[in-house]
């Protein structure tokens, strides 16, 4: 019996993340490529790689609040600039460059949990209309989050910089260590662009830990108890109220953060670019990844976000190319992203993950079919 | 009695306060839903110990009472009293803290959750760690997370279902789900169970299983029972008390026996006699 691949003994065996030897190894292997891949990578990959990562802490927020507790919700990107124009706000150092916009200066140590604070109150704020409404009621009522938020980005010039001006993204500067520069970190040169992604993924890989800690929880099962059955959720103790306002607190803190980090990439915030179609963005990577599962939110937003990069490369080995056709790389995109969420829908409703799940299934079995 | 069955009725049984006098007390409840009597002055009482069933014909207001009792709906008058506590517009999940749990006439499973996810869920007002502690899953979370899984492996043995321990419930066959939602009530640790068809649409030996289980829960667990069922036969044999209503209002409370025999009760399910005037003489 000992030694049987895969025979489980103890409920604390169990219950823990990676319960056999080959999903640890299999993982730092997936750990190892994506500390190896920022050392070689061409800069054009780079960033949407960086910009990825910190998408996917987005992706999770919404996937928390949506996939797990299903709370349909459209006003991500409300929640995603809310962190940001926090994040910027706190971290600008008052200078000749600021214009009179709120510039507070403090480090990124401040800046970044403040950032997923205030998006966190703010659903807070949000959740009780959760409480009387549910599904595509809730959905437009998120909707409107978000009209409402482009409104208030747009006007409040001190804060935003006002429509077309715009301001920098908050500065990368951790207790005097500089993510936006060039330079040596124990003895290795990296570029800013390296840094972030490293910076991306370290607090990817913690905040998505933590997000599958809460799914396995208590505090999870309430969320999914209440997206299969609120009344039956309730009968069995679990109070309706209470859940739904953590369920929104959660999701709108990885968004904030998420968002106090997406621009800092490309270094500029623009109040329109919070619009309903960032919210379309994250909604497709929960869908196209895997509604309710943590690693699909993760691999939703890495594809979608490296999307356009995937089709400039794939072009290349098709006869057609985007650089000269009718339809330019923007605009297959478009195509391309109605289409996935149209076929992942029909076809695989667990999305990336659940293609992984098909992929896993076939390799464990094989080379028999069942 | 095996091992597990002595663990989980030790466990049910111990740490509860006892209570003198009834379970549930029922008093004069009236409920409509504008100008509808869905119950019109209903009382009854449940003992401890007791598997107090209720019948009537489809519409006659069985489930209404069960969603009066677990705070679904609220009654315009009367009161109802759990455990000596005044439950009467108490949110649903107040009632479940104080130890009432049920089961649904459809069921009502977390179909996208395992078995062990369902009756995890059951556990929940058992499982007393909060949101930073289950975000770093160490220590207390980790400790509850797993005596509770204990509590929920007896239940597992009790009800026979270790074969679906990891199986996603909305895959399950049917008197199979049933057994898992009994299962998600008894993991409540429950001092009344609501038992809405138990048995609706089983065959014999489905039926013959669950009244083995039930009569376990009342001998062996100490549960109170109340159960809406519309097997005659099985209500008969199993049940102290039978309630009967019809059309919202209550027609006969005794033994199966003296219920059985009330005219009113025969009349309720049977209908009337009519002599059809003129009958026998066709044009």
């Amino acid at each position: 019996m000992r030694g049987r691949p895969g025979l489980i003994t103890s409920y604390r065996k169990d219950i823990s993340l990676f319960r056999t030897g080959t999903q640890r190894l299999w993982l730092v292997v997936l750990l190892l490529v994506a500390l190896w891949l920022p050392l070689w990578m061409p800069n054009d990959w780079l960033v949407p790689a960086g910009i990825s990562l910190f998408a996917a802490i987005g992706a999770i927020g919404l996937n928390l609040v949506t996939g797990y507790a299903g709370q349909v919700s459209l006003g991500h990107a409300f929640f995603l600039g809310i962190g940001a124009y926090t994040a910027s706000a706190l971290s600008t150092v008052e200078g000749p460059g600021t214009r009179g916009l709120l510039a507070y200066g403090y480090d990124m140590i401040i800046w970044l949990p403040a950032a997923g604070l205030v998006a966190a109150l703010l659903g807070v704020i949000v959740a009780p209309v959760a409480l009387r409404l549910k599904g595509l009621y809730l959905a437009f009522v998120t909707l409107g989050l978000v009209f409402l938020g482009q409104h208030l980005f747009q006007s409040w010039r001190e804060l935003t910089g006002g429509a077309g001006i715009g301001r920098r993204a908050a500065e990368l500067s951790l207790l005097g260590f500089r993510f936006d520069e060039d330079g040596e970190v124990f003895g290795v040169f990296l570029s800013d662009t390296q840094k972030i992604y490293f910076l991306g993924f370290v607090l990817l890989v913690v905040m998505a830990l933590v997000a599958k800690n809460l799914a396995r929880s208590r505090i999870g099962r309430a969320f999914a108890a209440i997206r299969d059955r609120d009344i039956a959720a309730e009968i069995m103790g679990i109070d309706l109220t209470r859940y739904k306002v953590i369920a929104f607190a959660i999701s709108s803190f990885y968004a904030g953060v998420a968002g106090a980090l997406l621009f800092t990439v490309t270094g500029f915030l623009e109040p329109n670019a919070f619009n309903l179609e960032l919210s379309i963005f994250y909604v497709a990577m929960v869908l196209i990844g895997g509604v309710a599962t943590i690693s699909g939110s993760i691999m939703g937003a890495v594809f979608v976000t490296m999307l356009p990069n995937l089709i400039d490369f794939v072009s290349d080995y098709l006869p057609y190319d985007p650089a000269t056709g009718p339809l330019n790389t923007g605009q297959l995109e478009a195509i391309l992203f109605g289409l996935l969420i149209v076929v992942f829908l029909i076809f695989e409703p667990l999305g990336l993950y659940g293609l992984w799940i098909r992929i896993r299934n076939y390799w464990k079995a094989w080379p028999f079919s069942y | 009695m095996s091992e597990r069955q002595r663990s989980l009725s030790a466990h049910l049984r111990g740490g509860r306060t006892e209570h003198e006098g009834p379970v549930l007390e029922f008093g004069g409840v009236h409920l409509s839903f504008g100008g509808l009597k869905v119950l019109d002055d209903v009382s009854f009482h449940v003992n401890p110990g007791e598997l107090f069933a209720i019948i009537g014909p489809n519409g006659a207001g069985k489930t209404s009472m069960f969603n009066c009792l677990s705070g679904v709906y609220h009654p315009q008058e009367g009161t109802i009293r759990f455990l000596g506590q005044d439950i009467l517009g108490m949110r649903p999940n107040r009632i479940a803290a104080l130890g009432m749990a049920r089961t649904f006439q459809n069921v009502e499973l977390f179909e996208h959750l395992t078995v062990l996810d369902n009756l995890m869920l059951g556990r929940h007002l058992h499982l007393k760690y909060g949101a930073p502690t289950a975000a770093a899953f160490i220590g207390r979370a980790r400790r509850e997370e797993l005596a509770n899984r204990e509590v929920v492996e007896d239940i597992i043995d009790f009800l026979e279902i270790q074969p679906f321990r990891k199986s996603f419930v909305g895959f399950l066959p049917y008197g199979v789900q049933k057994r898992v939602e009994l299962g998600r009530a008894l993991a409540m640790e429950p001092r009344l169970l609501l038992l809405d068809e138990p048995v609706a649409g089983m065959n014999l030996e489905e039926t013959e299983d669950m009244a083995r289980f039930m009569l376990d829960i009342r001998d062996e667990l100490e549960i109170a029972i109340i159960l809406v069922e519309h097997d005659m036969r099985m209500v008969m044999d199993l049940a102290d008390r039978v309630l009967v209503v019809d059309f919202g209002r209550p027609v006969a409370l005794g033994p199966p026996s003296e219920v059985q025999s009330n005219p009113d009760v025969i009349r309720a399910y049977l209908g009337e006699e009519h002599s059809v005037v003129g009958g026998g003489e066709n044009p």
